[in-house]
């Protein structure tokens, strides 16, 4: 295995339903091309769709391993029925791989064996992290919610644990029982026909008055906008960041993973790197709003920033 | 089963429990708890006075800290989490771990119960809050089947409060951050969803707009009742179909289902709306005491009573219900 470099870079699990041949040839060209250390693999959105990724997992993640990246398996987010709790269980008992929980039935069952902690468990504060250390987590990605203020006082706090953020892709807002994508096409979830496969980078939600909003991605709710840490990368690792997720869009993620890895490394400035983010991901405004304490939506540019700090 | 009342109020709380509430929840006046609205709840005098009210009438009273503790302010949490203890609280209402750790090790004798705020959704997770922190009770998320509830009931080491009337989340409680994208607070951080502090409405030719931050929640034509714009109640257009994106503008209503939620097991009854008025809280409160009380066959007239005190007087049973899906 290649040396994961630090901070490193997380390729977050893919949350829209991809055909599997996409999903499939997607991976491996992100372990052929791009500079991450670590991807996390799962279904995380809908437990209807587990099958359609199965077939291709092993050549996945062999693929992967071969290309020096750590794979971590990811469990489903919300987990009601009979099956689904088995399943999350049984991953657990049976996977020879780091998990990562996206539940409290993944935390419950992951009692100290190794983990990592899902942007979508509520750790909020330095206790809950410390908490979640003592039960055997090793890295925690912190709420997109969270500002910036936060996550200096829980890292600063927690030394032991290493934390990552949300740096880029459309932020997880909401989840539920119904599935409001499925319902917009006349149809609900026990019918679905894997309708939200028809829009591989979400179906966009937008106010009567024609302003782009949300994005429905099954049972998941997502952001219109994506957020882009490109610009506070520095203050995160000065913080004590230890890792920056990169959650998949539709979009060319070997390029969007260059660019954070560039401007990690000092070899590009943020303002150019946002410039190009903005080219190769063309779909959705960018935003950095919780971090800077404002509505999630929000872009704060960077002659701000420099102001404000 | 017992019934949970809401009381955003002093008055509110004396009119629940003179109306037979089992116990009454209700929260401090801060970002401690999830409906931290202006003009709503106690101080530390207010609850001691109510508390002590509601003991003389045998009725019970929980109190709600179930937001997120913000980083670095723990002690906002901790010391209501001792004041609520102090003025008696039969139980406190949770949803934060480092929270639920703090008052479990140093109160290991108070109760504590689950808020839907902590998204306990299943049985594993259930399980793995009244191992870590001794929980004696969990509110159930409003995305459970009567079907689910009766499945996880039989394997949970605790008791089961469910939703059953008022206000009702589309989202699973806790895990919804779409209030605070577009306004900046979030019932997580803040205790608050799609905030007054932030809705606008405005005429826009004969039609009258409601939003919230800077978007667009809802139209209404002349004629139409505006409704409050709640963020995931509101229209939306998506593919170019024009409606309600999430759930229609209706309130939580499975009264008619008591039977089988007795049979599933649960313990409690709760009823959404400490926002709610002190005549709001008074009614509903008989009303459904004299329909928990009454044999099934005669429950109809008292149902329909109780209908017609909903939000705009539509109703669902949520997730309660398979299709809702």
């Amino acid at each position: 295995m290649t040396e994961t470099k630090c901070p490193s870079l997380t390729l977050g699990p893919v949350y829209y339903l991809w055909d599997a041949a996409k999903w499939r040839d997607f991976h491996f060209r992100m372990a052929d091309e791009a500079p991450v250390d670590r991807v996390l693999i799962g279904e995380t959105v809908c437990s209807k769709r587990q099958h359609f990724i199965e077939p291709h997992l092993a050549e996945v993640v062999e693929r992967l391993e071969e290309a020096g990246k750590e794979v971590v398996f990811s469990t489903l987010s919300l987990v009601t029925l009979a099956r689904e709790s088995k399943q999350v269980r049984e991953m657990a008992e049976a996977s020879d791989h780091m998990l990562e929980a996206n539940d409290l039935s993944a935390l419950a069952v992951l009692k100290h064996k190794p983990h990592t902690i899902s942007p979508l468990i509520n750790v909020y504060n330095a206790p809950t992290a410390r908490l979640l250390a003592n039960r055997g987590a090793k890295t925690i990605c912190l709420p997109p919610e969270l500002p910036f203020s936060s996550v200096k006082e829980i890292v600063a706090h927690c030394p032991e644990i290493d934390f990552e953020v949300f740096a880029f892709g459309r932020m997880p807002l909401a989840i539920s029982a119904r599935c409001a994508h499925a319902r917009s096409k006349g149809r609900i979830k026990d019918n679905c026909q894997f309708v939200c496969g028809e829009e591989p980078d979400g179906l966009p939600v937008k106010t009567l008055d024609r302003q782009s909003f949300l994005t429905l991605n099954g049972v998941q709710t997502v952001s219109h906008a994506c957020q882009s840490l490109l610009g506070e990368l520095d203050d995160l690792v000065a913080a004590g960041i230890h890792s920056f997720r990169l959650s998949p869009q539709d979009c060319d993620m070997v390029e969007v993973a260059k660019l954070y890895r560039a401007v990690l490394d000092g070899e590009m400035g943020a303002d150019e790197a946002i410039a190009d983010l903005q080219k190769i991901y063309p779909a959705a405004p960018l935003s950095n709003g919780f971090h800077h304490a404002r509505e999630g939506a929000a872009w704060v540019a960077r002659a701000r920033n420099l102001q404000a700090s | 089963m017992e019934l949970i009342c809401p009381a955003g109020t002093p008055a509110a709380f004396h009119e629940a429990v003179d109306a037979g509430a089992d116990a009454v929840y209700c929260g401090f006046r801060d970002e401690t708890n999830a409906r931290n609205f202006p003009g709503l709840n106690f101080s530390r005098e207010e609850l001691k006075e109510a508390i002590a009210y509601a003991k003389t009438k045998g009725c019970e009273t929980f109190v709600a800290l179930n937001t997120f503790m913000r980083a670095g302010a723990e002690e906002i949490w901790y010391r209501g989490a001792a004041d609520a203890i102090a003025c008696g609280a039969d139980a406190l209402i949770l949803a934060d771990f480092g929270l639920m750790a703090h008052v479990a090790e140093k109160y290991p004798d108070q109760r504590l119960h689950v808020s839907v705020q902590a998204s306990a959704s299943n049985p594993d997770a259930i399980n793995f809050l009244v191992d870590t922190f001794n929980a004696k009770r969990v509110v159930l998320p409003r995305t459970l089947t009567i079907a689910d509830i009766a499945r996880i009931g039989k394997s949970i080491r605790c008791e089961m409060e469910v939703f059953v009337f008022g206000g009702l989340c589309v989202m699973a409680e806790g895990r919804c951050s779409l209030s605070s994208y577009a306004t900046g607070k979030s019932p997580n951080m803040n205790g608050v969803c799609s905030p007054a502090s932030h809705v606008h409405y405005r005429k826009h030719g004969r039609d009258l707009v409601s939003e919230l931050g800077e978007f667009t929640i809802n139209r209404f034509p002349e004629g139409e009742a505006a409704g409050y714009p709640t963020l995931c109640k509101g229209r939306f257009d998506i593919a170019d179909a024009k409606g309600y994106a999430f759930e229609d503008p209706v309130s939580l209503d499975v009264m008619g289902e008591l039977e089988a939620l007795k049979a599933a097991g649960v313990s409690a009854l709760k009823i959404e709306g400490r926002q709610r008025g002190k005549a709001y809280v008074a009614e509903v409160v008989k009303v459904m005491k004299a329909a928990v009380n009454s044999p099934p066959e005669r429950r109809g007239a008292l149902l329909a009573r109780l209908h017609s005190m909903s939000e705009g007087q539509k109703t669902t049973s949520g997730a309660y219900e398979k299709r809702w899906r």
